[in-house]
């Protein structure tokens, strides 16, 4: 499963990131942020209307807007 | 004594920096050109216990030294020395959010690897304790080797050991501190462990502005408040400041038939009042609206709410190929397109960047409001079309909508064609909700009324006093009209060639050309060209708004409206977007680009209004 479809309030490990389907710089501000493997991350909240794009994603104790493109290059462990 | 040492805030975004600048240098700040929301460059000065003083500065927020906005490239070019004109800091002040330690202190290990003496604010105390973190600072000052001081910068917590502490660093400029260099993940690693020695009780990451956000962000909900929340501004700055610009507007009025009354019959007081009381005045009789634009913007930055906005019209702006991110820069725009143009910097994607600011002169600022205004008031009946809706609003918010509009298909074009590149992402920081301070707000409000009066009395003074002289010499003859004879009036003949197609009279033409500087010059030099017109007549001098409705037929002032929605009359924004493009071809490109479309639509509101027989 990757970011994107991860159900508002919940949470879970990032197992991968596959680095090379982000532009380098949206890489580099995300791995800035703080997003690797192994952290956990949590979603906070859909975006608006029928695409639910962007999604707020919630990683240490701050909260992050990612459009859904982005969010899925990140792929969660299974629980 | 030695000459003022130099001082550096810096840290990542939302850390603080700001507010604990303003109340290290109070009132003693120095813009340079304009201030922009979070990205100017803004300097100050500090006066330390001891009695010395230090120059402070600001500098945008940062994740990394490795840039991926303009803004954090320049935060580092100024931290390492390399940004031209702008000497190296002596000083640093890293400033912490004591609440979000692991991922601060990550930039932190790359501020402290310079080797520049440092000294850590651990801002944000009383957040750090309303969300239940407890934190040890002598600790987190033994793990980093620099001093730390707790402060709290919204209520001066710690700000005299924080003064204390930079005086004392003034022993160690010059040195060079062996501090280990690390790379992207040891910094990570490093940063984790300093902060769970750091931070000795904790709590979940639940924060009082989760529930706030279940509301300002829900799928459906937020829309529709953001919406509502657009209204009420817009509302706003016509309601609230009517009262206001009405008794300036009174004032100017007093004041012109004062001096007129006080001062014998001369050169020198034709000069005050047909050009600096009728032109300036004019003018400064919009600063009550532009202050209640500010007022909004500055309090939805201050509380947060600011990226939620963003974050609501990504979906929108994906349309037409820009982020969530443009819309900060945007929205600024509406009050003048200079800090929007240079709150661009935050965007990272250089394509991106580039067509907000391509498309950020066309949201209508508030030096349009002067011209529309005086339009409306003279043309649009003050009815009321139902429900407590009046025309003159309706039509306002139709050129405020034609200039959004106009700004999402250039938009959507130029991104299919000039500044065509790979989808853009979206990726930004929700900050905590805060309650505004008070004192930051009412700084923020008066530097740009500022500002705006600078302009004032500079730029738009001296394009009445040049338009002035340009109308009264040389004199006419016995008979003739003197705007005929007049050297403006000369050179209004030209180009009204040019103009006469689509509706505008000789004394527009002679309006636009001083409204190159700024184009609420327009409304000064109408006025002082009709005050001149005016005592040739030796007509009863009368409002700018009954003047106009009496001398322009209704099609010529629609075309007007339509030419300002579009038209680039603003020395100041071409020369920022040249400053912020590198070079003249963008900002060429963009004065082309809008003066076409002005023309254009002008062009079809004249003669589609003729053929309505309006
Ligand atoms: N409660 C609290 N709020 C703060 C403190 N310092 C800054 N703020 C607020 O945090 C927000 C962001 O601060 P700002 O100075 O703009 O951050 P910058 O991006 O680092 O310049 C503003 O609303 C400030 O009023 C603090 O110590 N405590
Ligand atoms: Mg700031």
């Amino acid at each position: 499963m990757t970011l994107e479809s991860l159900k508002p309030g919940h949470r879970a490990r990032i197992a991968a990131i596959d680095w090379g389907a982000l532009p380098p710089a949206d890489a580099k501000r995300m791995r800035a942020l703080g997003f690797e493997t192994g952290v956990e991350v949590g979603m906070a909240h859909h975006g608006v209307f029928g695409g639910r794009d962007p999604v707020a994603v919630s990683i240490g104790r701050m909260t992050i807007a990612l459009r859904k493109s982005q969010a899925s290059a990140i792929s969660l462990e299974a629980d | 004594m030695s000459e003022n040492f130099r001082v550096a805030l810096l840290g990542n975004p939302n850390c603080g920096k700001s507010a604990l600048f303003n109340k290290l240098t109070g009132a003693r700040q120095k813009i340079a050109n304009y201030p922009g929301v979070t990205v100017e460059r803004v300097a100050g000065i500090l006066a330390l216990p001891d009695g010395t003083q230090a120059e402070v500065i600001d500098l945008p927020g940062a994740y990394a030294f490795d840039a991926s906005s303009p803004d954090e490239e320049v935060t580092r070019q100024v931290v390492q020395g390399e940004f031209p004109g702008e000497a190296e800091p002596d000083v640093l002040v890293l400033v912490l959010d004591a609440g979000n330690l692991e991922q601060h202190l990550v930039f932190a290990q790359e501020v402290l690897a310079l080797g520049k003496p440092t000294i850590v604010a651990l801002n944000m105390i009383d957040m750090a304790e309303r969300d239940g973190l407890k934190l040890d600072a002598t600790v987190l000052s033994q793990a980093l080797g620099v001093p730390v001081i707790e402060t709290v910068a919204v209520r001066r917590r710690g700000l005299d050991d924080l003064k204390s502490a930079i005086a004392d660093a003034r022993a160690q400029i010059g040195t060079h501190a062996d501090r280990p260099v690390m790379d992207a993940t040891e910094r990570r690693l490093e940063a984790r462990t300093i902060a769970k020695a750091t931070v000795y009780q904790t709590s979940k990451a639940r924060r009082v502005g989760d529930r706030l956000d279940s509301v300002l962000l829900n799928p459906w909900a937020g829309p529709l408040i953001l919406l509502a929340l657009l209204f009420v501004i817009f509302q706003a700055v016509f309601a609230w400041a009517a009262p206001l610009t009405d008794a300036l507007d009174g004032g100017a009025g007093a004041l012109g038939a004062w001096v007129e009354g006080a001062l014998p019959e001369s050169f020198l007081r034709d000069l005050l009042t047909e050009g600096i009381i009728a032109g300036v005045g004019s003018v400064v009789v919009f600063l009550p609206q532009i202050v209640i634009l500010f007022l909004f913007i500055l309090i939805m930055e201050a509380t947060g709410y600011m990226a939620r906005a963003a974050f609501l019209m990504d979906r929108l702006m994906a349309g037409v190929g820009l982020s969530g991110r443009s819309f900060i820069p945007l929205l600024s725009s509406f009050a003048c397109a200079i800090p929007g143009i240079m709150a661009t910097r935050s965007i990272a994607d250089p394509k991106d960047r580039l067509t907000t600011i391509l498309i950020a002169p066309l949201m209508t600022c508030s030096a349009r409001l002067p011209v529309y205004a005086v339009i409306i008031a003279a043309f649009i009946p003050a009815r009321e079309v139902g429900w407590g809706i009046g025309l003159q609003g309706l039509v306002l918010l139709a050129l405020y909508l034609a200039g959004i509009v106009g700004a999402l298909i250039v938009a959507l074009v130029l991104r299919g064609t000039l500044t065509k590149g790979g989808a853009t992402g979206f990726i930004m920081e929700l900050p905590r909700y805060q309650l505004p301070s008070v004192g930051d707000i009412a700084l923020g409000l008066w530097q740009r009324a500022w500002v705006f009066l600078r302009r004032a009395g500079t730029i738009i003074f001296s394009a009445t006093v040049i338009l002035w002289v340009l109308l009264s010499f040389p004199q006419a003859e016995p008979g003739e009209s003197q705007v005929d004879a007049s050297f403006a009036g000369q050179i209004a003949d030209g180009l009204n060639v040019v103009l006469e197609p689509i509706g505008f009279n000789r004394e527009i033409s002679l309006a636009l050309i001083p409204a190159m500087a700024a184009r609420e010059v327009a409304v000064a030099s109408l006025a002082t060209t009709y005050a001149i017109d005016a005592e040739n007549e030796e007509a009863e001098a009368e409002g700018l708004a009954s003047t106009l409705s009496n001398r322009w037929s209704l099609p010529t002032a629609l075309a007007f409206l339509a030419w300002f929605v579009f038209a680039p009359q603003c020395l100041s924004t071409i020369a920022v977007a040249r400053r912020e493009t590198n070079g003249w071809k963008w900002p060429l490109f963009m004065v082309g680009y809008l003066f076409a479309l002005a023309y254009i639509f002008a062009g079809i509101t004249y003669w589609s209004a003729v053929a309505l027989g309006l």
